[in-house]
Order: C-alpha cells, then structure tokens, then sequence
C-alpha cells in the first residue's frame, strides 16, 4: 500500500487533471445539450430533426468509437482542435494550450457524447410541465424563445437538476477512458503508469484511483439526493 | 341582445376540416362571428367544439379551409402567429394559470414581454383588471393558494390585459366546483355586454340563454344549428339537438 504514500502526486496529478476535464466536459456538454434540447422541441421540423438525429446518433453510439473519430478522425481532416485553445481559459486549463491536442481530442468526444444526455435530460424536465403552460404562453402571443424563457423553463429545471446530475456522474466515470486515447497523466492513465511501467501491485494503485473516482462522484450524488429530498417537501 | 352587428366579421370559418388520424373532428364547418357577437357552441362531448376554438387562434392547425381574422388569413407560424394571438384572449377549461408566477406576474407578462409596456403601467392596468374580475386582494398569491373560481376570474384577467379583439373561452367553468360557476359567469356576462366579442364553449345553458347573440350547435363534427337562443331552446330544428336539449334540461 506504499505507493498511495509514495506515488501521492502522481494520484493528486491524476485527480486534477480528470477534474479539469471534467469540468471543462460538463461546461461544454450543459451548452450543447441546452442547444440540441431547444432544436428538439422548436416547432420548425427541420431543426426539430436536426436535433433528434444528433440526440439518435451519439446517445446510441459508444463512446469509444466516438473518442476513436475525434481522436483520428480529427487528425485526418486536418484540424488538431485548435479552436479549443481560449485565449484566457487555455492559460487556467494548461493542457487546453499544449501541443499535443489529445486533451482536446478527448474533450471534444466527451463533449458531443455526453450533450446527447444532457438533451434528454432537459427534455424529460420540459415534458414534465403540462402542456397547458406552453399553451397558456403561446395564446398570449409569446414567441417561441419567450415562452420557453420565461415559463417553460423556470418550471423545468427543477424537474432536470437530478436526470442531469446523474448524466455528469456518468461523465465523470466515462472520462476515465480519455487515457487511452491519448491524454497522459489523468486518474485512470496514471494507474496504468504506475502498474505497467513501474511495476507497483495493481490492486492498491486500483484503490488509489477509485478513491480518486469516488471523491468527485460521491459529494455530486449527495447533493442529487438532497436536492430530490427538498422537492418532495415542496411538493 | 340580438342587435345586428355591422361591417366584416370578425372571425371567418370557410369549409374548416380538420382530422386526428381517422377521426374527422371537424367536418366542413363554416361559421362567422361579427364584431360585438356573443357566441355560444354547444354539443356533446367529443362532437369537436373545444378544437374548433382552439382552431381560432391556431393552437390547433386544420388541414383544410380557411379562418381569418379581422380580415387577415391566420398566419402559418413564428412572429406574424404570435402578434395574432396576443389579439386573441384565450380562456382554458383547467386555467392553465402559471403555476411559478403570482396572481399579478401572471396578467403582466404578455403585455410586459409582448406588448413592451413598462412595468409599471403594466402593474396598474393589472391591478384594476384584476380588481374588475373581483380579485385584486389576490395579486401577490401564487396560483395554487386560489379557488378555482378565483383562478378561472384571473386568467380571464390575463387575457383581457392584452386588450384582445375577441375572446375564445375554451370550457371555462367545467372544472370548477357548483358553487364557483356563478362567479365566472358573471365575468363572463359582463365583458358579454360591454361589447366584447366572444366564442364561448360551455355546458351552461343558462349562459346561452341570457347571454349569447347566437347559439352554435355542434354533433359528429358537424356544425348542426346555428340559432339566435330564445329559436334554439324553444324549437331546434335537428333531431340531434332535440335528442340533446331532452337529455341535458330534464333535470
């Protein structure tokens, strides 16, 4: 069990830089699956197809295969992702900025895969409220925008924090895939690392990287539960 | 009551069709309301009125036929449907009050956000709409801490705050308790004589009776009779109506 003690940085290296990814993930996959949500219920057909062919694609696709086009595919189109490097956020997130775009590769896999769930998690919220809201809005001359503005959506997040919680958790664990595509140096890739090339046992190197995991997923889940406890009091 | 209404109509239905897959919900309706006209459609349940006043301001499209408005065809989607529907007051069988609003928040917003009218002239307008329909003592509530009755008074608020051209009332009192039509009806009654101009479907007779220009009968679909009040309960033409009338005013 030593090398919880003496590879720590190594593991504190890793849970930072999965927790960088992962927050740069879920930023990215909460806009995306925001816009794909709105194209899925808009009342023009082709954004509304749009839309669903995005959500039917990537919600049914692994995403090993996703993160095998992004990470050559990209490459053989000839983009390295270098629209990722944000001028102040590539200074904040390092890897963002290097020149080796696995991170970024990575990233965007994460991205497009996860917006799916993110959709249908913000669709289930906006089918949750009743019809007669939108109806109500709509009958009173509010534009499309308006009404998911200013009364659809205020009634809908409450019924989309926990399905989208639950959709970051499952982020958060997906991304442990990322160091075999590329990415050095986050929680999963780092065992590896310690395991296969320096030779320490696997199964302490493995509760190092779990204990990693679950410092990240265990706290989210928490707050979903209390979240959900307060709602049925409200209710 | 039955003065005569002139110049164009206001709502034009021409050989309206409209199907929910098989069923023919609407069958070759044609119906015009002038200005000022107070109607009422009746009919049995499922014989299709709640969707043609719905089709009013397109909350339902029709797949065939044409409705205009104020001499304006009814716009397909986007901006152009909107400014026609804020035009048109729509009141709902469940109120469909927002639920996250208060009372007041609820009458202000279509004119804040749809007629861009300061808040603060907004408010006041409200206020007296609301005290109008006799519920301005429940203006900082939410929804839920109301009566049905109290509901239904204030959506119609809401509606009038957009100074519609006509209003639709889409079964307005049939979710409410006995004792909290009459309250809704007298709004109703009011706004019939200041000259509003109304589609009304409901199941009260009596509002027909006292308050309609015209009495709309509906079965299958079919747009059957369309009667001033007094012709139509003393002697209406169809058997479909007679059958109707015999089942409902027996009791």
């Amino acid at each position: 069990m030593n090398v919880l003690i003496d590879k720590f940085d190594v593991f504190a290296g890793g849970f930072w830089l999965t927790l960088q990814i992962c927050i740069l993930a879920a930023i990215g996959a909460l806009v995306l699956g925001a816009i794909v949500a709105v194209l899925r219920i808009s009342p023009v057909p082709p954004l509304r197809a749009l839309g669903t062919g995005y959500v039917n694609v990537f919600r049914n696709m692994p995403l090993t295969v996703v993160m095998f086009f992004a990470a050559f595919g990209l490459p053989a189109l000839g983009s390295n992702a270098d629209f990722l490097r944000i001028p102040v956020l590539d200074s904040l997130f390092t890897r963002l900025g290097t020149d080796l775009p696995y991170f970024r590769f990575a990233l965007i896999a994460l991205v497009l895969y996860t917006a799916a769930f993110v959709c249908e998690a913000l669709r289930s919220g906006v089918n949750a409220v009743p019809a007669g809201q939108a109806e109500a809005a709509r009958s009173l001359g509010l534009t499309f925008g308006q009404n998911l503005r200013y009364v659809v959506l205020p009634q809908s997040w409450k019924a989309s924090i926990v399905p989208l919680g639950s959709v970051i958790i499952a982020m958060i664990k997906n991304s442990a895939l990322v160091g075999f595509f590329g990415v050095v140096g986050d929680l999963s890739q780092s065992a590896d690392q310690l395991t296969s090339a320096e030779g320490y046992a696997f199964v302490p190197v493995a509760l190092g990287i779990s204990i990693g995991y679950l410092i990240m997923t265990v706290p989210l889940g928490t707050l979903l539960d209390r979240i959900e406890k307060r709602q049925a009091v409200a209710r | 009551m039955d003065d005569v209404t002139t110049g164009e109509p206001l709502i034009v239905l021409d050989a309206v069709n409209k199907w929910f897959g098989p069923l023919h919900v609407l069958d070759d309706v044609s119906l015009s309301v002038g200005r000022g006209e107070v109607v009422v459609v009746i009919g049995p349940s499922g014989s299709g009125k709640s969707t043609l006043c719905r089709t009013i301001n397109r909350l339902e499209p029709i797949n065939s036929g044409t409705i205009t408005f104020d001499g304006q065809p009814l716009p397909a989607e986007g901006k152009p449907l909107a400014k026609l529907r804020s035009e048109v007051g729509m009141v709902f069988q469940s109120f469909n009050l927002f639920a996250h609003k208060t009372i007041l928040e609820n009458v202000t917003l279509g004119p804040i956000k749809v007629r861009k009218e300061k808040p603060t002239a907004a408010r006041e307008r409200g206020l007296a709409l609301l005290d109008r329909v006799g519920i301005a003592n429940q203006a900082d509530k939410f929804p839920a801490q109301l009566s049905g009755g109290q509901q239904q008074r204030a959506a119609i608020a809401r509606a009038l705050a957009m100074q519609p051209k006509a209003m639709l009332f889409d079964e307005p009192t049939s979710a409410l308790d006995p004792e909290m039509v009459g309250e809704v009806l007298d709004v109703m009654t009011s706004l019939a004589s200041d000259g509003m101009t109304m589609v009304v479907v409901t199941h009260e007779m009596g509002f027909a009776r006292h308050a309609a220009n015209r009495v709309i009968f509906m079965a299958d679909g079919q747009l059957v009779e369309d009667a001033p009040p007094a012709e139509f309960f003393a002697n209406p033409r169809s058997e479909r109506a007679r059958d109707f009338l015999s089942k409902i005013l027996t009791h």
